[in-house]
C-alpha cells in the first residue's frame, strides 16, 4: 500500500482524473451528436495510470503519447478547452484543428505528441532522450504505449537502442487487456509485458495502474532511477478501459461481467473513498470536485462551439517551413478549392450514417467513417 | 577544394556542418567504425568521436525515428540509410511522423532531418538493393527531395538539406560515388534548393534528366550534337521538391520539345509527373508529346545482360529525342523492350 501525498496533492490528483473522466464522457456525447469526427478513443478507466505516472515528472520532462491521449494533454496542463477544440476541429484546438483526437500536441508543456501509429511513437520519444543525453541535461522522457503496440517492430528496435545508446526513457506500457479488439492472451506470447525488455537489456516493472498511489510509487521510482542512471527502464501498467476501442466498438470480444468485474476497481470512487476516509475531504467537498469539473468541461465544449473551424486560406500553411529565398516550388499549387456548397458538408451535423450504427449495434465490421452513439454508462 | 570525387565531397560537407554547428550529429549503419558501407562517412568517427557519429544496430524505422525526435527539440540529425531499398523499411516514420509532424501539430515543431541513401542499378545487386525510388518521396507533401549528380552540387546540396527546416530525402546514387567534379573552396559553398543547373545549352529539345540521368543526358546530348546535328538542352532539377519547374517551361517554351529521363519505373514516376505539369502549364508550347526514358517496369534482375537494359542509357535518350523531333533515325527496333 504506497502512502498519500500532501492533501493538496492528493487533491489536485483527484480532480485531474475527475476532469478527465467528464472530459471523455462529454466528448463520447459530442462524437454521437458528430460535433467531434474520425475515431474517438476515449481513456475512461485509465485516468489513474495517467495522472499517477504523469506526476512522477517534472514540468522540464517529456511526456509522449498515443492515439488514446486527451487525458495526456490535460495532464500536462493543456487547457480541456483547446483539448475539446482541437476535436471540433476548430482553430483553437491544441494541434490547429490538424490533427483531431489521435493528434493532440502541446510543446509549450512538453507534451510531445499522440501518434495514431501503433508504436510509431517508441523510437521519438528514444529521440527526445538521445537529445537530453546530448546536450547532457537530467531530463526524462516518459513514453506511453498500449499493450499492442508491444508486438510492433518498434517496440524491440527501440528498446535496444535506448538500452544500448543509455537513453533517459521510461517506457510504459499501459496494458488495459486488448489490443482493440483482440485480448492480451491472443495477441502476445508473453503476457507478463514488464518482461518484454529483459532480452533487449531494460529492466522491468510494475504497478497496478487502477491505483493512482501506486502507479505515482513505481513511476515516481522509475523515473528517478532513469534520471540517475541514464538509461531506460519498462514499466507496465495494469489497468482496463471501460469504454470499447474507440467508439465505433461493438464490443463482441468481452462480456459484460469482466467489465463489470473492472468497474468495481473504478480508480476514481476508490481514490475519492480514500480520500475521505483519511479526512483529505468530505463529501462536500468531492461533490464539488465532481460540479467544477462538469462545469470546465461546460466551458470547454462552448469554447470548441464558439471557436472558428480554420479558414480555407489557410489550407497549405505548415506543410513546409517556406524559405522566402527558394524560388522552386514546394506543391503543385497552393490554392485551396472552393468550399463546398452545402454547410452540412462542414458542420457534419446532419448526415449521421445511420447504416454504419444500425451495423454496429448488430455487430457487423463498419470498416469506414465509423460512427456509433455515446455508451449507456456516460454520467 | 579543387576537384574530388562524389563521396569525397559528401564527406567534406558532412564535415564542415559538423564543424559548424554541433547540433549536427550523424546517425546510421556502420557509418563509424566501418567508414560507411559507400565510404562516405570515413574518417568522421575518428575526428568528431562516437557521441556525433554514431554506429546504428539494423534497425531501420527507429533510427529515422530517432531521428525525426531529436529534430523535434533542436537537434539536426543526418541519419544514413544503406540503400534506397532500405528506407521501406522506414517509411513509416518518414512519412507518417517525418513528413506530417509540423503539419500535423499544427506549426508548433519543425523536423529539420535529412536522410541519406544511395539509390541505383549497374552493381548487380539483384531486386532488393537496385532501386530508383525518388518518385516514392516526391509523392508525400512535407518531404523535400534532392537528387545530385555531380559532385559540386552533392556537396553544396547536403550543406543546404543540413540547415534546412524541413525533413529532407537526400537520395544519392552508387554509380557517382567515386566519379570526379570541380567542388568550390568554401565551407559556405551552399546549393539552393529549387534552383535546377542547366547542364547544357539547346535549342532544339530539352531533356530533364534525374539523379545519375543528368550525366547519361550530357552524353546523349554530345551524341545528338556530332552525329544528328540537334542541339539538346539538358537540365539537372537537382531538387524534386521544391521543383525548378520555371526553369524548365522556359527551356520548353524555347525548344518546344521534351524528353524526361529517369532510371525509376514509369508509372507514376518522376516524368509521368513532369509530362503532367508540363502539358498543363506549357501546351502551347508544345511541338511533341512529352516523351519519357525510364527504367524498365520490372523488379531489377542479378544477370549483367538483363541489368544493363533495365535502365536507361545514352541509346534511348538519343532514340527519344529524335522521336520527340520526328527525325528518321528515331528506330524503335534499337531501343530497349
Amino acid at each position: 500500500m504506497s502512502s498519500l501525498p500532501e492533501p493538496d496533492v492528493a487533491r489536485e490528483w483527484l480532480q485531474t482524473m475527475v476532469l478527465i473522466r467528464r472530459f471523455e464522457e462529454r466528448a463520447g456525447e459530442m462524437y454521437a451528436r458528430a460535433k467531434v469526427g474520425g475515431f474517438l478513443h476515449l481513456s475512461i478507466g485509465e485516468e489513474a495510470t495517467i495522472v499517477g505516472s504523469a506526476r512522477a515528472l517534472r514540468q522540464s520532462d517529456y511526456l509522449i503519447s498515443t492515439y488514446r491521449s486527451h487525458g495526456h494533454a490535460i495532464v500536462r496542463g493543456t487547457p480541456p478547452e483547446n483539448v475539446m477544440a482541437e476535436l471540433f476541429g476548430k482553430v483553437d484546438g491544441c494541434s490547429g484543428g490538424r490533427g483531431g483526437s489521435m493528434h493532440m500536441f502541446d510543446l509549450s508543456r512538453r507534451f510531445m505528441g499522440g501518434y495514431g501509429i501503433v508504436g510509431g511513437n517508441l523510437p521519438i520519444a528514444a529521440g527526445i532522450g538521445l537529445a537530453c543525453d546530448y546536450r547532457g541535461t537530467d531530463e526524462v522522457t516518459l513514453c506511453t504505449f498500449g499493450d499492442g503496440a508491444s508486438n510492433q517492430g518498434t517496440f524491440g528496435e527501440t528498446l535496444n537502442l535506448a538500452a544500448l545508446w543509455r537513453l533517459p526513457v521510461v517506457f510504459m506500457v499501459t496494458n488495459n487487456q486488448f489490443g482493440m479488439g483482440t485480448s492480451l492472451r491472443r495477441h502476445s506470447a508473453v503476457t507478463d509485458l514488464q518482461r518484454k525488455g529483459e532480452s533487449l537489456g531494460v529492466p522491468g516493472l510494475r504497478c497496478d495502474g487502477m491505483d493512482v498511489l501506486d502507479t505515482h510509487r513505481v513511476l515516481g521510482d522509475a523515473v528517478q532511477r532513469v534520471r540517475q542512471e541514464r538509461r531506460p527502464v519498462l514499466v507496465e501498467a495494469v489497468t482496463y478501459r471501460f469504454r470499447g476501442h474507440s467508439m465505433a466498438d461493438p464490443e463482441q470480444y468481452r462480456s459484460k461481467e469482466e467489465v463489470a468485474h473492472w468497474r468495481e476497481r473504478d480508480p476514481i470512487p476508490a481514490f475519492g473513498d480514500q480520500l475521505v476516509h483519511e479526512g483529505i475531504i468530505d463529501e462536500a467537498q468531492r461533490a464539488q470536485i465532481d460540479t467544477e469539473a462538469v462545469q470546465r468541461v461546460d466551458d470547454a465544449v462552448a469554447f470548441a462551439e464558439a471557436s472558428p473551424f480554420p479558414a480555407p486560406e489557410t489550407l497549405y500553411d505548415d506543410v513546409y517551413v517556406l524559405d522566402p529565398l527558394i524560388s522552386g516550388r514546394y506543391s503543385t499549387t497552393t490554392t485551396p478549392p472552393p468550399a463546398p456548397s452545402h454547410p452540412s458538408e462542414l458542420d457534419g451535423s446532419e448526415e449521421i450514417p445511420h447504416q454504419i450504427t444500425t451495423a454496429l449495434a448488430a455487430g457487423e465490421d463498419a470498416s469506414a467513417g465509423d460512427r456509433a452513439p455515446a455508451g449507456e454508462d456516460a454520467a | 577544394m579543387g576537384e574530388m570525387r562524389y563521396r569525397e565531397a559528401l564527406n567534406a560537407a558532412l564535415r564542415e556542418e559538423l564543424m559548424r554547428d554541433d547540433r549536427v550529429l550523424l546517425m546510421g549503419e556502420d557509418i563509424g567504425v566501418f567508414g560507411g558501407a559507400f565510404k562516405v562517412t570515413d574518417g568522421l568517427l575518428e575526428e568528431f568521436g562516437e557521441q556525433r557519429i554514431r554506429d546504428t544496430p539494423i534497425s531501420e524505422n527507429t533510427i529515422v525515428g530517432i531521428g525525426v525526435g531529436a529534430a523535434m527539440v533542436g537537434l539536426r540529425p543526418v541519419v544514413e540509410l544503406m540503400t534506397i531499398n532500405f528506407s521501406l523499411l522506414a517509411f513509416d516514420q518518414i512519412v507518417n511522423h517525418a513528413a506530417h509532424i509540423h503539419y500535423m501539430f499544427g506549426g508548433q515543431v519543425s523536423v529539420p532531418l535529412v536522410v541519406r541513401m544511395p539509390q541505383g542499378a549497374g552493381h548487380q545487386l539483384g531486386p532488393t538493393h537496385s532501386h530508383c525510388l525518388e518518385a516514392l518521396f516526391l509523392h508525400v507533401p512535407g518531404l523535400l527531395v534532392a537528387v545530385p549528380s555531380t559532385a559540386a552540387d552533392a556537396h553544396g546540396l547536403l550543406k543546404t538539406a543540413i540547415r534546412d527546416e524541413n525533413p529532407v530525402i537526400f537520395i544519392e546514387h552508387e554509380s557517382l560515388y567515386g566519379t570526379r567534379g570541380e567542388v568550390p573552396d568554401d565551407p559556405e559553398h551552399l546549393v539552393d534548393f529549387g534552383r535546377a543547373r542547366i547542364a547544357r545549352e539547346g535549342s532544339d529539345v530539352t531533356i530533364v534528366g534525374i539523379s545519375r540521368m543528368a550525366i547519361t543526358a550530357e552524353r546523349a546530348a554530345a551524341t545528338l550534337a556530332s552525329e544528328h546535328g540537334v542541339s539538346a538542352e539538358v537540365i539537372d532539377p537537382r531538387t524534386l521538391r521544391p521543383l525548378d519547374l520555371d526553369s524548365i517551361i522556359t527551356s520548353v517554351h524555347k525548344t518546344n520539345r521534351c524528353v524526361t529521363v529517369e532510371e525509376g519505373w514509369p508509372h507514376s514516376g518522376v516524368g509521368a509527373n513532369l509530362a503532367a505539369l508540363i502539358t498543363e502549364q506549357a501546351f502551347d508550347d508544345l511541338d511533341a508529346p512529352v516523351l519519357r526514358v525510364t527504367g524498365a517496369d520490372i523488379p531489377m534482375p542479378y544477370s549483367k545482360p538483363l541489368e544493363d537494359i533495365s535502365y536507361p542509357h545514352e541509346l534511348q535518350i538519343v532514340d527519344a529525342a529524335l522521336k520527340a523531333l520526328n527525325l528518321a533515325g528515331a528506330d524503335g527496333a534499337r531501343a530497349r523492350p
